[in-house]
């Protein structure tokens, strides 16, 4: 046998001790041979035993039980010098999509963006948001974008894509027909430019601009009355008086966020007694007409009529020609027409119509009350749409007839929202080539033969000038997350051009953009220190590029116009006319996979999930309809979709409106099949995809249909919630509608000692008056408290989790309501009702006035909800993270990367609620004291105050007399929600002021 | 002895004590019937539907319920206080009558107590599951922990709750057990089967019917009775809090209290009623619980009733009375009239005015009539506690978060469930406990009839 050894002692000595007593210990498998063995003097006493027994049993509950998924957390090597591990960074940046512009600020923790704000240094947007810009955060991380490119529907590399393309593309150019670049509105100078670069190198390339919803009459009429195609600037912030014909221009229309700052700003009360007049006519009630002064329903085929008719009014007034053979209507428009010419020079009428015969008549009315120059201002004017809907007709009748070789697709998706999809989808068969940029595999992009996916624009590099002279940066704040590439780098590789675009950008921005700095008044500096604060601000402005050239009225179409208002003005008994709306949250359907803007209720309807026939109250009575029937709308051209009915008070009669942007078959797996597309029901007239459709007829299905409602309630019961006055009241007494308010302030008796707040008592304070309703708040306070998406069913089962809600309530008649908005949110009640019925003392008061809940602690018996009159608590019913029940953001990793890590997710079964954003407060209170200062005020702001574009909430410290909040607290409007109930909440709201000197409905 | 002399015997049939023992051991010597074996495969199939129940709402969560964050309680509440209501009996048979010196409760404080048992467990088992992380339900003991240490909110009434309902739970099981002691030990000493004598010896406590063993077991059930009577009004009285301290328009009232001892009485009674009405029928125990017993019955529901009557009156007038817009809503608008119409008089009618009949003799002399009233105050008792919980909080004080509630599948399971347990207690006590305490029966057999034999008993 052969001898195995280890050591040389080992092998030499040959003791057998040794091997012995190692093969000793290896036998001595019980655990008495090893207590045995253990040198005590004495055999195991029971002390050892109960030692031993004390020990196992911990050991054996410390393994089975305290195992717990490891997650890595791995440090830095090579810290990024800019990275502090919890400290977020801030880029400034620009969001363009599908008209909605804004310039904003991109909060990133740790590399990851998590948030956006309203950048204040644009003198556009002025730190507003709107719930389409908050939520864009979240389409960065959707899981249905293309993880690299595709040809013909499989994965490929850009390497092997860029060299099929080229030489197809260089096929296209040698063949003679046109190779066309079909993109929706670029506000992008260098964009532009890399178009033109690729126009150079392939110069049988068009460019068309396509609009899913365009402003296309709009700029045709200005063609038509000032030789300029282009959108004026609106400035509601001058207008005292606004007439706005179907244009919701505080919610969709052209540029909200701007128009509401500007709207807003006049709606306020402070230190200033006067207010704007705002008159709506319009079909559906859209979020403007919910908050106009006087509210006018008229059918979509009216408008004209009613237009010509004002005009005449006007020149009646102002002893001009009138317009003739204007048939009489029988609404009343001598108050209006008073009011505007006594508010001339600072009046503004506007509408949406994509009809140029209407909008010539809206730039005839608003020349005869010389509003341009003052209110509409057409040499600076708004870019964010340029696309002809003429342009995309010749287009696909070209793609159809041969004509087009090559398509590239930028930014646009034909195949959902191009009325005429069939011809496209025909024309798309016949082409060599085409190609899409979508970042998704949406319904265009399916069909193509190559996609490109671009960059998330929170990946990418990227100029803007929404508005001519004011120019913004975008710049990436995070690395690309998949293998996807900026369309203007695909273009450029294609020209043959390898410079990145980043460097691409800058190169422009040298060339054309730095020379202006002159003219906005800057000291000259090199470019580099140009470029960075530029990078830094996001903006870089040079107002009035050219500011004083007069533009002469041309009249000579409004004859044509009065004949073609004429003839649409035609009722046909025994139809409808669908108008189509655009909704608050999807608008044009591009980011229908965002469950953050699915889950987002209308403001008027208070639905989500869902797009819907509103109808009004009477015709749906003549017909027996009841909510939520299904019916089946058929047009004349005999279209037909399945839909259901939602009986609207204020709707126009004869008149059903329906939101564009549902029903994707591609979004992927939050969109898809999410309501019905609308968008194939529109007409083309006279070149123009018309916003509504006449002789629309209804038949009932037994079908019923639930929709997702977050309220369903319209009255106020006639109780004090909501106080409102009128402004004439108002001027007489200032706390006219608010008398309640004395009668209980500083009257309420209660058995405890008041709890003192030391150092801070925060305090909240929303003007009712300024706010909109327009839903930003909602979104903005869901991305900054990772507050869950429930879904359609657990939103139907009242089971909504947003911590933010704004209510709606009617008043007056069915036809002609009012509405009413209130957004509520914790109120964080000095003396709160949910506190003292927690039986573990989970929710408590803080010193500062907060209610807080220590989620650990809750065991959720939802006294509290029960006892919250305002009930603002929310119940975790579910597990909503890491749930495929709930296969939203939250149940994927990329998904989740959108979670504010300052903020905890909630477990299933615990209670929630608005918390200020205590995160924030926080991080603000902290920050002061170690840099040893006092807190100045509005340095914290919570997320629902900080993008608000309407500047209605404001977030201060009550404590300290001099604050914003401690003025807003004595105003004569301010009154505490439910003061009667004697809860104390830190909340307060200013009563709600009308403008209505005499009511005209 | 108890001699009675105006009421007639309390006891009939001329029954001697060893025919009392025999009678009442019967159903535990003997096989049980056909019926029982079905109602025992019912009702184990009931507590599978609610184990169903239990396993969907701890795996998927609350989100399981037809609650929403409007409506925050529905079943699981209005099953709590149905069956603490139900709870109820048990004690104040015992207490208030033995206070009262009604000797005819003999014949039923055993099964009254029983049914308490059973009905606080299936009461105890609510709140629980209603949680959120039922998991986490200790957190609400004033335990010293290493979490802080965190303490618990006395403020709340949901705290003072987890002090009555256990502790009515014990002392309402101790009383019960003690007395069956004395009857344990008959057990004990009849049977033939070694298994059951020690089972039954064990529960004796070595009882040998000394005078001494008399002496200790009056003394002990007249201290525990004497604690229990402060339990009957205080348990009722603070679940009545769980609501009157918030400020949901509908709870927030003084009334809350007696109110719902009352109807906890009411129901508790009824029960019995029911129960009782069962058992003569079942067991042929019409000598032991005779017409007299129901008919005493009948007569404190009439009087239960007319104040529950004044109860409804009382909310409803002070509702109108304080001039509260969100009261007079509640009662006027989503309770007399609106949504909730049909709950709210079938509540009015069945606790009110249906047991009004029992002012006529006749009816209380009819066993069906008698049997089916108890049946219709049960449920009005049940409709009680849904008008309270759920008409208050679907359409409170801000109309805007005005929400419907309807259970779900997996609610109405869980109640089923807890009938099913409780079918099934009151089935084993059929079966293993003799049903109505002996010792005591014997206590109020008619003198001239009590003839001592040495030799049986």
């Amino acid at each position: 046998m052969k001898k195995y050894w280890k050591s040389i002692e080992e092998k030499d000595t040959n003791d057998v001790s040794v091997v012995e007593n190692q093969k000793d210990l290896s036998h001595k498998s019980t655990i008495e041979d090893i207590v045995a063995d253990i040198p005590y003097k004495e055999p195991a006493s029971r002390r050892d035993f109960l030692k031993l027994c004390g020990f196992s049993i911990t050991a054996a509950t410390l393994a089975a039980s305290c195992e717990t998924p490891v997650r890595k957390t791995i440090p830095y090597l090579v810290k990024p010098e800019e990275i502090v591990p919890g400290i977020a960074n801030y880029y400034a940046s620009s969001l363009f999509d599908g008209g909605d512009y804004c310039s904003i600020l991109v909060k990133t923790r740790e590399g990851r963006p998590i948030k956006i704000e309203g950048n204040e240094l644009s003198s556009m947007t002025k730190g507003g948001t709107s719930a389409r810009v908050q939520a864009s955060v979240l389409s960065l991380y959707d899981d249905a974008r293309l993880k690299s490119p595709l040809k013909k529907g499989d994965k490929t590399t850009w390497s092997q894509v860029d060299d099929n393309i080229k030489s197809l593309l260089r096929e296209a150019k040698d063949s003679g027909k046109k190779i066309v670049i079909l993109s929706s509105t670029i506000i992008s100078p260098s964009t532009k430019s890399v178009y033109n670069d690729f126009i150079k190198a392939y110069p049988n390339t068009q460019v068309v601009y396509y609009d899913a919803i365009s402003a296309s009459a709009l700029l045709q009429a200005n063609k038509l009355s000032f030789n300029e195609q282009v959108i004026p600037d609106y400035r509601f912030d001058k207008a005292a008086v606004i007439v706005s014909f179907g244009a919701d221009f505080l919610g969709t229309w052209l540029s909200p966020i701007e128009y509401t700052k500007g709207y807003a700003k006049n709606r306020k009360l402070d230190a200033k007694k006067t207010m704007s007049r705002h008159i709506q006519f319009e079909t559906g009630m859209s979020l403007s007409g919910s908050n106009a002064d006087e509210r006018i329903p008229i059918k979509p085929s009216e408008e004209g009529v009613i237009l010509a008719n004002l005009y005449n009014e006007l020149a009646g007034l102002l002893n001009k020609k009138a317009l003739e053979n204007v048939p009489k209507t029988s609404r009343k428009l001598k108050s209006i027409a008073k009011e505007l010419v006594a508010t001339r020079r600072k009046s503004l009428v506007i509408s949406n119509s994509n009809n140029v015969h209407i909008q010539l008549l809206v730039n005839a009315v608003n020349n005869l009350l010389e509003n341009y120059n003052n209110t509409i201002d057409l040499n600076n004017p708004l870019q964010l749409k340029q696309g002809l809907d003429a342009d995309m007709d010749t287009l696909v009748s070209d793609m159809n007839s041969g004509k087009v070789e090559a398509l590239i697709l930028n930014n646009v998706n034909p195949v959902y929202d191009y009325p005429q999809v069939d011809k496209f989808i025909e024309g798309l068969k016949k082409l060599k080539i085409s190609i899409s940029f979508s970042g998704t595999l949406d319904e265009t992009a399916s069909l193509v033969d190559f996609v490109c996916p671009d960059n998330h624009y929170l990946e990418s590099w990227g100029d803007a000038e929404p508005k001519k002279g004011l120019f913004s940066l975008a710049q990436p704040t995070i690395n690309k997350l998949f293998d996807t590439r900026s369309a203007q780098e695909s273009l450029l590789k294609w020209t043959g051009n390898n410079i990145s675009y980043q460097n691409y950008v800058s190169e422009y921005w040298k060339k054309s953009i730095y020379p202006l700095q002159s003219k906005a008044g800057l000291k000259k500096s090199s470019f580099k220190k140009f470029w960075i604060k530029s990078l830094q601000d996001g903006v870089f402005e040079v107002a009035n590029l050219n500011t004083n050239k007069k533009h002469d009225f041309n009249a000579k179409d409004l004859k044509n116009a009065v004949a073609n208002a004429v003839k649409a003005n035609k009722q046909i008994a025994g139809s409808f006319e669908l108008y189509f709306s655009e909704s608050i949250a999807l608008g044009n359907g591009k980011h229908a996979n965002n469950p953050w803007l699915q889950e987002l209720p209308d403001p008027i309807t208070k639905a989500c999930w869902d797009n819907y026939a509103s109808i009004s109250i009477p015709d749906a009575k003549k017909l027996g309809f009841k909510n939520g029937d299904v019916v089946v709308l058929s047009t004349k051209n005999n279209k037909k979709i399945e839909i259901p009915v939602l009986l609207q008070p204020g709707q126009a009669q004869g008149a059903l409106s329906i939101a564009l942007g549902f029903g994707r078959k591609s979004a992927g797996k939050v969109g898809n099949n999410v309501g019905q597309n609308v968008f194939a029901l529109a007409e083309v007239k006279g070149g123009n995809t018309t916003n509504f459709i006449t002789e629309v007829k209804l038949a009932k299905t037994h079908k019923n249909h639930d929709f997702a409602l977050t309220q369903t309630h319209y009255s106020m019961e006639g109780r004090d919630i909501i106080r409102e006055t009128t402004l004439a009241k108002y001027l007489k007494n200032p706390t006219s509608g608010n008398e309640k308010h004395e009668k209980y302030k500083g009257k309420i008796k209660s058995l405890y000692e008041a709890r003192p707040h030391i150092g801070n008592h925060w305090g909240l304070s929303i003007d009712l008056n300024s706010c909109t309703a327009c839903g930003n708040c909602i979104i903005a306070c869901q991305a900054e408290n990772n507050v869950p998406v429930v879904g359609k069913d657990e939103v139907r089962r009242r089971r909504s989790m947003h911590w933010m809600r704004v209510d709606r309530y009617y008043s007056n008649s069915v036809d002609t309501p009012e509405v009413l908005h209130l957004p509520v949110m914790c109120q964080h009640c000095d003396s709160a009702p949910c506190e003292n019925v927690c039986p573990v003392a989970a929710t408590t008061h803080s010193k500062d006035g907060l209610n807080n809940i220590a989620y650990n602690r809750c065991i959720g018996t939802r006294y509290c909800m029960n006892n919250c009159p305002y009930k603002v608590r929310r119940f975790n019913w579910y597990a909503y993270t890491e749930s495929s029940k709930f296969d939203f953001n939250m149940n994927s990793d990329l998904g989740r990367m959108v979670l504010n890590p300052d903020v905890v997710v909630r477990v299933r079964g615990v209670v929630e609620k608005c918390t200020m954003c205590v995160q924030r407060i926080q991080e603000g209170t902290g920050k002061a004291k170690q840099e040893n200062r006092e807190l100045e005020d509005g340095e914290i702001t919570p997320s629902c105050v900080q993008s608000c574009p309407a500047d209605a909430l404001i977030f201060g410290n009550m404590n300290d007399k001099n604050s914003r909040i401690s003025k807003k607290l004595e105003d004569e409007r301010t009154y505490h929600l439910l003061e009667e109930m004697s809860v104390l909440p830190s909340v307060a709201y200013q009563t709600k002021v009308r403008n209505q000197p005499n009511k005209l409905v | 002895m108890y001699n009675i002399n105006v009421r007639g015997p309390v006891i009939q049939g001329n029954k001697d004590c060893h025919q009392v023992t025999e009678d009442i051991c019967n159903p535990l010597d003997t096989k049980p019937g056909k019926w029982w074996n079905i109602t025992f495969i019912i009702s184990l199939v009931a507590l599978g539907v609610g184990a169903w129940g239990i396993y969907y709402t701890m795996h998927d969560g609350l989100g399981t319920w037809g609650l929403n964050n409007t409506v925050n309680w529905g079943y699981g509440i209005i099953n709590f206080v149905w069956w603490i209501g139900i709870g109820h009996a048990g004690t104040a048979f015992s207490i208030f009558l033995l206070v009262l010196g009604q000797k005819w409760r003999t014949s039923i404080n055993r099964a009254a107590e029983a049914m308490t048992v059973a009905a606080v467990f299936c009461a105890g088992f609510f709140p629980i599951i209603h949680m959120g992380r039922p998991w986490l339900a200790f957190f609400v003991f004033p335990t010293p922990n290493t979490r802080g240490p965190l303490w618990i909110n006395f403020n709340s009434a949901l705290t003072w709750d987890v002090a009555a309902i256990p502790t009515y739970l014990m002392a309402s099981a101790l009383f019960w057990y003690i007395g069956m002691i004395p009857d344990f030990a008959t057990i004990r000493d009849r049977t033939t089967s070694k298994v059951k004598k020690a089972i039954y010896g064990f529960f004796s406590f070595g009882w040998v019917g000394s005078s001494r063993d008399w002496l200790r077991y009056e003394t002990l059930s007249w201290l525990v009775g004497g604690l229990m009577a402060a339990l009957v009004v205080s348990v009722h009285s603070i679940v009545a809090m769980d609501f009157a301290s918030s400020i949901e328009p509908g709870w927030h009232t003084t009334i809350f209290p007696p109110y719902f001892v009352v109807g906890a009485i009411l129901s508790g009674f009824s029960m019995v009623l029911t129960l009782v009405i069962i058992m003569r029928k079942v067991y042929h125990l019409e000598d032991y619980m005779t017409n007299s017993h129901i008919n005493a019955i009948c007569k404190i529901l009439v009087f239960m009733s007319l104040i529950m009557g004044v109860g409804y009156t009382t909310e409803i007038f002070i509702s109108w009375y304080s001039g509260n817009e969100y009261e007079m809503f509640t009662f006027f608008h989503n309770r007399i009239t609106g949504d909730f119409t049909a709950a709210f008089w079938i509540m009015l009618v069945s606790n009110a005015i249906i047991p009004q009949l029992f002012w006529f003799k006749k009816i209380r002399k009819n066993m069906t009539i008698v049997f089916l009233i108890s049946l219709t105050i049960n449920l009005g008792m049940w409709f009680e506690r849904y008008v309270i919980v759920v008409t208050s909080l679907t359409k409170d004080i801000m109309p805007a978060n005005w929400a419907e509630y309807s259970p779900s599948l997996v609610e109405i399971c869980l109640f089923i469930g807890t009938l099913g347990f409780f079918v099934l207690c009151i089935l084993l006590f059929f079966r293993y406990i003799p049903m109505i305490a002996i010792s005591e029966i014997k206590g109020v057999l008619k003198q001239s009839q009590v003839k001592t034999n040495t030799k049986n008993n």
